[in-house]
């Protein structure tokens, strides 16, 4: 029957150790998990190719222009500027506008030059309008100069703006990198705590030596790796699509450890919240898709609406992304995105405290 | 002897918003001497789960108090938790993770090496499975990983909770024998069971829990044995004359019909000696009382299952 049980010596716990052992652990499990795998570190990539080249290569485009009949004013223009071609007449001009097939028609009678401009295809049409408008100028400019060459004239430079502000991998990549980070943040924390109340793995391992804070810890040094990779994986490819680096860019490390804290604090209330995988990933997904929108992710957030703009204030991937853009593509120093810093890490701290209070532990 | 756990009037009731108020434990007191190996019976929802992990300090009762080698389970101390080992109802893995990986994650965590973790994959009967992922293995398997990953920090204490559930019997035998072993080497075991045969088997002592209270607490032949049941013996038809089925259910019953004749008796040796010596021993099937009968008899009603 009973036999009296031997005494045994408890083995010191080993702290340092079971911290190790569990980011090993965890590690593991992530990396074999094809679709974080995929979701983490291939996914923000493939938006910054599909994105960028859906906003075009930012280079201006030669407008199309259809000469219809003689149009002498057109001999003037600076070689390259339009691509010409011949019209039969104004039907057939007009016709080739309403399809797309050219941008521009121009008919000149005398002195009375007429730009027909598509609305098909409104921002070459637009171009096309101002070269042409500013063809007749500097025609104007030259044969007034020439009737009266001591009347001051004034001449009007132009230039596109977009070339002295952002091509569209510059803006895209900080946007998209910001909205990487908060994905990967919010579902791999609501995740994480869905399968834990499923597995009840935390319970066994609360169960063990190591103390309930290592494990949280473990796994938020996870989460902070991923992110890091995710990072350095993603600056990779928007260099190859003509992403310039900033001397700055190292500051990028503690931008986005500091966002993906307060966007696994975010996942953490999810994760409380939700039941089920699927309603933690949905959940994840409406908390991430609306912010991504007004936090100027995939557009410059000054293209957006005002009433955008103001909502994005209380949006942490909008912090996180001009911070980015700031020190990344902008060269702008530490110094300047403090505001930045502070905003995040004071939200992350809200975020994590209301977690902590909220949360039933009962449940995992 | 000292106690290993000392449970004093446990309460705890489950509040929820759709199913009302769940008296999952209702003043259980019971006491688990060192070295012993101590089975809680009960039907589902008996609260032997809820009990267990009270015990272990996963929950707070609202009422009662437990100490665990001498101290309270709660809060949670890494010292306690060094000496106890436990296994959850519900199989815990991390994800994705292979048998050898799983066990020595385990290990680690509670300061043991690589070598115990093999030496323990080997006591279970998995190191030829070292190599494959968790979620890959049988039901069986993942319980034996899971008695594994308890014992692998060598503990005086080890919690079992249902684990030879939804198991063939070729697997559960095997299982017992673990258990078995798992005690011999000395350390307390507390098992948690709804198979009447097992707590028989393998328990020094058997709590029988119904309800959120424990109705009886004794070794399964003392707590027959106060059931003072008659046993009951079946033999063949046409074997004996009617008078004589008469004469040899005195100070008992018997009933027959055309397939069998059924004696109870509280002297079975004299009545088998007798049916032996008229050679009617064809279909001969002897039954004792066992612990189905005594949980009918605390609860009065049927086990079910
Ligand atoms: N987390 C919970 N919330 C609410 N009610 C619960 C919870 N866990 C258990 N219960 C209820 O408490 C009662 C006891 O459950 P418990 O899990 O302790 O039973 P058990 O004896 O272990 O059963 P089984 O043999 O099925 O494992 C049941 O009625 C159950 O529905
Ligand atoms: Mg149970």
């Amino acid at each position: 029957m009973s036999v009296e049980a031997p005494v045994r010596e408890a083995a010191p716990v080993r702290r340092s150790r079971a911290f190790g052992s569990l980011v090993r652990a965890l590690g593991i499990s992530w990396v074999r998990d094809r679709s974080q795998v995929f979701f983490n570190l291939i996914l923000p990539g493939m938006f910054l190719v599909l994105l960028a080249s859906v906003y075009g290569s930012g280079e201006t485009p030669t407008p199309h222009v259809l000469e219809v009949g003689d149009a002498p004013v057109l001999e003037q223009a600076e070689p390259g500027a339009f691509e010409l071609d011949g019209a039969a007449d104004l039907d057939a001009a007009l016709e080739a506008l309403e399809e797309g097939d050219a941008d521009a028609a121009v008919v000149q009678d005398g002195d009375e030059v007429t730009v027909y401009y598509s609305q098909t295809n409104a921002t070459n049409g637009t171009i096309a309008l101002e070269r042409l408008s500013g063809l007749v100028d500097d025609v104007n400019v030259a044969v007034l100069s020439e009737a009266a060459p001591d009347a001051p004239v004034l001449r009007l430079e132009t230039d596109a703006a977009e070339d002295r502000s952002l091509e569209p991998v510059q803006y895209l990549a900080p946007g998209i990198l910001a909205w990487g980070i908060a994905i990967s943040g919010v579902f791999g924390a609501a995740g994480t705590l869905v399968d834990w109340k499923r597995d009840k793995l935390l319970r066994r391992l609360r169960l063990t030596p190591a103390s309930a804070g290592t494990f949280v810890a473990a796994r938020i040094t996870v989460s902070l790796l991923v992110a890091l990779l995710q990072t350095a994986l993603f600056l990779a490819v928007a260099v190859a699509m003509g992403l310039e680096l900033s001397a700055w860019t190292w500051f990028a490390v503690p931008l986005v450890l500091l966002g993906t804290a307060a966007f696994l604090a975010i996942g953490v209330v999810i994760g409380g919240i939700a039941k089920t995988g699927p309603g933690a990933a949905g959940l994840s997904n409406m908390v991430t898709m609306p912010m991504a929108f007004i936090s100027g992710a995939f557009f410059p957030l000054a293209a957006a609406p005002q009433w955008v703009q103001w909502l994005s204030v209380v949006s942490p991937m909008r912090y996180l992304n001009d911070g980015l853009q700031a020190v990344i593509v902008r060269g702008e120093s530490p110094v300047s995105v403090l505001p930045e810093v502070g905003v995040l890490a004071l939200f992350a701290a809200a975020v994590a405290v209301f977690a902590w209070k909220t949360f039933k532990f009962d449940e995992l | 002897m000292d106690a290993a756990i000392e449970v004093t009037d446990l309460h705890k009731t489950y509040r929820g918003r759709r199913v009302g108020e769940v008296r999952a434990v209702d003043g259980v007191s019971f006491r688990v001497e060192a070295g012993e190996f101590f089975g809680i019976l009960g039907p589902n929802g008996a609260g032997k789960t809820t009990t267990l992990e009270i015990v272990e300090g996963l929950r707070r009762p609202d009422g009662g108090e437990v100490r665990l080698l001498g101290r309270s389970p709660w809060p949670h101390s890494p010292e306690l938790s060094q000496r106890m080992g436990v296994q959850l109802q519900a199989s815990s893995f991390f994800e994705f993770l292979t048998v050898r990986e799983q066990i020595e994650t385990f290990a680690e965590l509670y300061g043991a090496g690589r070598d115990r973790a093999a030496e323990m994959l080997d006591q279970v009967g998995l190191s030829e499975k070292a190599g494959t992922r968790c979620e890959k293995l049988s039901g069986g398997q993942q319980q034996r990983l899971s008695i594994a990953c308890a014992l692998v920090g060598d503990p005086e204490l080890v919690f079992l909770d249902e684990p030879t559930a939804a198991l063939d019997p070729q697997a559960r035998r095997n299982l017992w024998d673990l258990m078995r072993s798992i005690n011999g080497e000395g350390r307390t075991v507390v098992l948690t069971t709804h198979y009447m045969e097992e707590a028989e088997a393998l328990c020094d002592r058997v709590a029988i829990m119904d309800s959120g209270r424990i109705l009886a607490v004794d070794s399964p032949a003392e707590l027959i044995r106060g059931l003072d049941a008659p046993t009951r013996v079946t033999v063949a038809a046409g074997q004996l004359s009617e008078a004589r089925v008469k004469e040899l259910a005195e100070g008992g019953t018997a009933t027959s019909d055309d397939e069998a004749v059924v004696f109870e008796t509280r002297d079975p040796r004299t009545l088998l000696t007798a049916l032996a010596a008229d050679g009617a021993l064809e279909g001969l099937a002897v039954r004792t009382a066992n612990l189905e009968d005594v949980f009918l008899h605390v609860t009065g009603r049927e086990w079910r299952e």
